[in-house]
């Protein structure tokens, strides 16, 4: 093999590499800023799902404190039953109530745990999302300390 | 080091995992003494894969608590190889890999 042909082999590997590094594979849930940037539940809704319309459901449960000492770091559990494809959590009257929206694929279960922020009492939802429909379940939360800031 | 800390464990073909990433999740709207803003800075996305596949994807607002925790379950076995990776509104990203005990 010449030097040029060496040259330009390495030359389209490098630029292949480039390539890959510049577009990673999409593995994250696409992130919608008009869901997450919305002071409206149902605008909210909207946006992820298409719809609003729900149905409060039994099969979800929802595992949230009944009095939240500090608002910043407010444990939360959800897990359903049914079929889930994607879960969400709103904080009623957060600025933006809609706090995460998990993807949950076939093999793994409709269970999602973490931690969030409440500004003040305010009932907080959890959506599911199973064969095109919209279920949810909801509960109020007690915050003595706010953690939104400002 | 890795701003991510995984734990994943199986039971009867279920992982049990729990993940811990550091970051700020600064949510726009505190402001410093002066009066002027702390601009936003948070996580938008996470995504854990297991054998070259997604087993959970979640978006994140910036009202999850700072240093976020994060929990789910998988169907997979003991060996099998967990990336959990999370991008941010700055565009910087951060990832770990650990192995399923």
């Amino acid at each position: 093999m010449d030097r040029r042909s060496v040259l330009k082999i390495t030359g389209t590997l490098s630029a292949a590499a480039a390539a890959a590094m510049a577009f990673p594979r999409m593995v994250f849930a696409a992130y919608n800023q008009k869901a997450f940037k919305n002071p409206k539940v149902e605008d909210s809704l909207n946006e992820l799902f298409g719809g609003n319309a729900t149905t409060p459901s039994g099969d979800i449960k929802l595992k949230a404190p009944d009095i939240a000492e500090n608002g910043a770091v407010v444990p939360i559990e959800i897990s359903t039953s049914m079929k889930a494809e994607k879960i969400a959590f709103m904080v009623k009257e957060n600025p933006n109530p809609l706090a995460i929206v998990a993807d949950i694929p076939a093999g793994t279960e409709a269970m999602v745990k973490t931690r969030v922020r409440m500004g003040k009492t305010t009932q907080v939802t959890a959506v599911v999302s199973s064969d095109g429909k919209l279920y949810t379940a909801s509960k109020e939360v007690k915050v003595t300390i706010g953690g939104c800031g400002g | 080091m890795s701003s991510i800390r995984i734990k994943a464990k199986e039971r009867n073909g279920t992982v049990d995992v729990k993940t811990l990433m550091k970051h700020n999740m600064e949510t726009g709207l505190r402001k410093k003494k002066d009066g002027s803003k702390i601009p936003e800075h948070w996580i938008t996305d996470v995504a854990a894969e297991s054998g070259g596949k997604v087993v959970f994807a979640a978006a994140f607002n910036t009202s999850i608590s700072k240093d976020p925790y994060l929990a789910f379950k998988f169907a997979g076995k003991k060996g099998d190889s967990l990336k959990i990776s999370w991008k941010d509104n700055t565009g910087k990203t951060d990832s770990a890999e650990t192995k399923v005990k």
